[in-house]
């Protein structure tokens, strides 16, 4: 049985970015827990020596050329950004978070 | 019957007669979507004035006769998660309800090049997460044959549209059903193609190895209608393949069609199995030899996915983090404006489905969930292969059950999950498949999955033809 604990699933809100209140620590530990129970069936099958799967059709090495084209999105682009400067997007600093 | 019913290749013959208009029929099914929005909430954003322009011009095109496809002056619904120049595309989700796209998906860009008049984004589960489209931050969309139960999802906003006839015919997308589903729960056509035989470029990425657009319509003649359009190698989806569809007529008596056994088990409804053993029936007395077939690695396929689905969401769903675009909260620093837009942003279901491929891809468990799982897609495309070898298609149930009702399932991820069994496969084998109503239990539709070898279309494509001249299913119409 696998059983994800509140401190497993806190750990993986943090890789994902994501806040979790206790209530929902509790909730979520419960429905991935009870998936991954289900997953682990996977185990039953032996897959030694088994190549997993690339493009499912068999595509490998698509080539273009490379050639130039106008785009006009930059401006588009820019006006979804929620904030910018001149012709950049403006975040918080990245100093004050891991500097 | 109003205009609105028609379906695309009858609008079409209209059209090119002159004996309607464009700006008629588009009028009528704004109309009627606007509507019917109240009860049904099919539609996210219905797109009035720029619909009623594009039937202006296509209307003067027709006048000269410069007509520029089969499909110039017919409306069409677009699943809200493909994206739409200068136009809303929420993928039904808080992140994205304020994301105005700048570009035009590849498939949309071939609907306005043929001339289609597009009516509006419709509903579905956010990010295309569900099976129900009641994880859509705009609430659910109801089935049009019962108002308490669930047009399928993820596409359930186009299967309801289609068959409340808002629109002749939609697009979907299906990762493990969303076009299958939600058709074989509206009594619609729902088409798959092969993996990659449309450009994904444009769609709103869910899993990107499984992820693909499909039409959703009245009949299996405008399907292929609509396929022809937006089927091609596209430079902007490198995972695009050449287009190898011919369209001929195939004689169902030269096919074998296979029964696999593993589809015919105690989770499937006792009258839903009847009805699909009396639609192969008919497909036998047409002339097609059946044979049973197995396909052993089947009760793996749905374990497998919910690996390899939702690792491709973590990866996929990373880059809204409220600096580009979409929602964006508020902080301090940095990574407080990722954590905060991201928590506000995304729904339960995608929250449980980032959180689920984060660990399947974290440090220490990847060997034994996210490779397993590729492994595991090895064997299940192994036995298609191995059954394709013996027959054309597969004949199926498309879901193990009628419609459910709404808020039955919603409470339990796995429950929910288990809706897409039989769906779900295709998608792993990146095969074409289609869902045709084969008919009713109580007065809800039942879909007969017809399942093709890759890049097997035109097969599918010709059972499912011969099979709908020779039923009257896809006549049959909700009350609503």
């Amino acid at each position: 049985m696998v059983k994800l604990s509140k401190k497993e699933v806190e750990h993986i809100a943090k890789l994902a970015r994501l806040s979790l209140t206790e209530e929902e620590k509790k909730k979520f530990a419960r429905h991935l827990s009870s998936i991954l129970n289900y997953v682990d069936q996977l185990k039953k099958i032996d897959t030694e020596g088994v190549e997993p799967i690339g493009n499912i059709v068999g595509l490998s090495n698509v080539f273009r050329k490379d050639k130039i084209t106008p785009s006009s999105l930059a401006k588009k682009l820019l006006s979804s950004a929620p904030e910018t400067k001149d012709r950049y997007l403006k975040i918080k600093g990245v100093k004050e978070t891991w500097g | 019957m109003g205009l609105s019913e028609l379906t695309i290749k009858e609008a079409s013959r209209a059209l090119k007669n002159k004996e309607i208009s464009s700006l008629e029929l588009a009028k009528e099914c704004l109309e009627k979507a606007v509507k019917a929005n109240k009860y049904l909430n099919a539609f996210i954003t219905i797109l009035e004035k720029e619909a009623i322009k594009a039937a202006r011009d296509s209307d003067k095109r027709i006048a000269q006769n410069k007509r520029l496809s089969e499909i110039d002056g017919v409306p069409l619904a677009i699943k809200d998660n493909i994206c739409i120049e200068d136009t809303l595309t929420t993928c039904a989700s808080p992140i994205l309800s304020n994301f105005i796209s700048p570009f035009d998906a590849t498939v949309i860009k071939k609907l306005k090049k043929a001339g289609a008049v597009i009516l509006g984004k419709t509903n579905m589960d956010e990010f295309a997460m569900g099976s129900s489209t009641e994880t859509s931050f705009y609430g659910p969309t109801k089935n049009p044959w019962d108002l308490t139960r669930v047009p399928g999802g993820s596409s359930g906003g186009s299967a309801a549209a289609v068959a409340a006839s808002l629109a002749p015919g939609a697009l979907g997308s299906d990762t493990g059903g969303s076009i299958r589903q939600p058709a074989s729960f509206c009594g619609v056509v729902g088409f798959k193609p092969t993996y990659g035989s449309v450009s994904r470029y444009g769609l709103i990425a869910m899993a990107s190895s499984l992820d693909q657009i499909g039409p959703i319509t009245k009949t299996v003649e405008d399907a292929r209608i609509l396929y022809e359009i937006i089927a091609g190698c596209d430079e902007l989806d490198s995972t695009s393949a050449q287009n190898r569809f011919k369209n001929y007529e195939l004689r169902i008596k030269n096919l074998k069609i296979g029964i696999p056994k593993e589809y015919f088990i105690k989770g499937l409804d006792k009258e839903v199995e009847k009805i699909v053993k009396i639609a192969i029936k008919k497909i036998e007395d047409l002339g097609a030899k059946i044979k049973e077939v197995s396909l052993p690695h089947t009760p793996y396929a749905l374990a497998a996915y919910y690996l390899i689905m939702p690792s491709e969401v973590s990866s996929n769903l990373a880059r809204y983090d409220g600096i580009k675009y979409g929602l964006s909260t508020k902080a301090q620093n940095l990574v407080d404006v990722y954590i905060k837009s991201r928590t506000k942003g995304f729904g339960d279901e995608a929250k449980r489905r980032i959180m689920l491929g984060t660990f399947a891809l974290s440090s220490g468990y990847y060997e034994a969930y996210y490779l397993k799982a590729k492994k595991v897609q090895t064997k299940i495309k192994e036995d298609f292969d191995k059954a394709f070898q013996k027959v054309d298609c597969l004949l199926t149930p498309t879901s193990p059950t009628v419609a459910f009702k709404i808020g039955e399932k919603s409470q339990d991820p796995l429950t929910m999950y288990l809706s897409d069994i039989f769906t779900v496969p295709v998608n792993l084998a990146g095969l074409p498949a289609l869902s045709v109503p084969c008919g009713f239990i109580d007065g809800l539709p039942v879909g007969l999955q017809i399942i093709g070898r890759q890049f097997g279309e035109n097969e599918i494509l010709n059972i499912a033809l011969e099979y709908e001249k020779n039923t009257d299913w896809h006549n049959m119409k909700p009350k609503v």
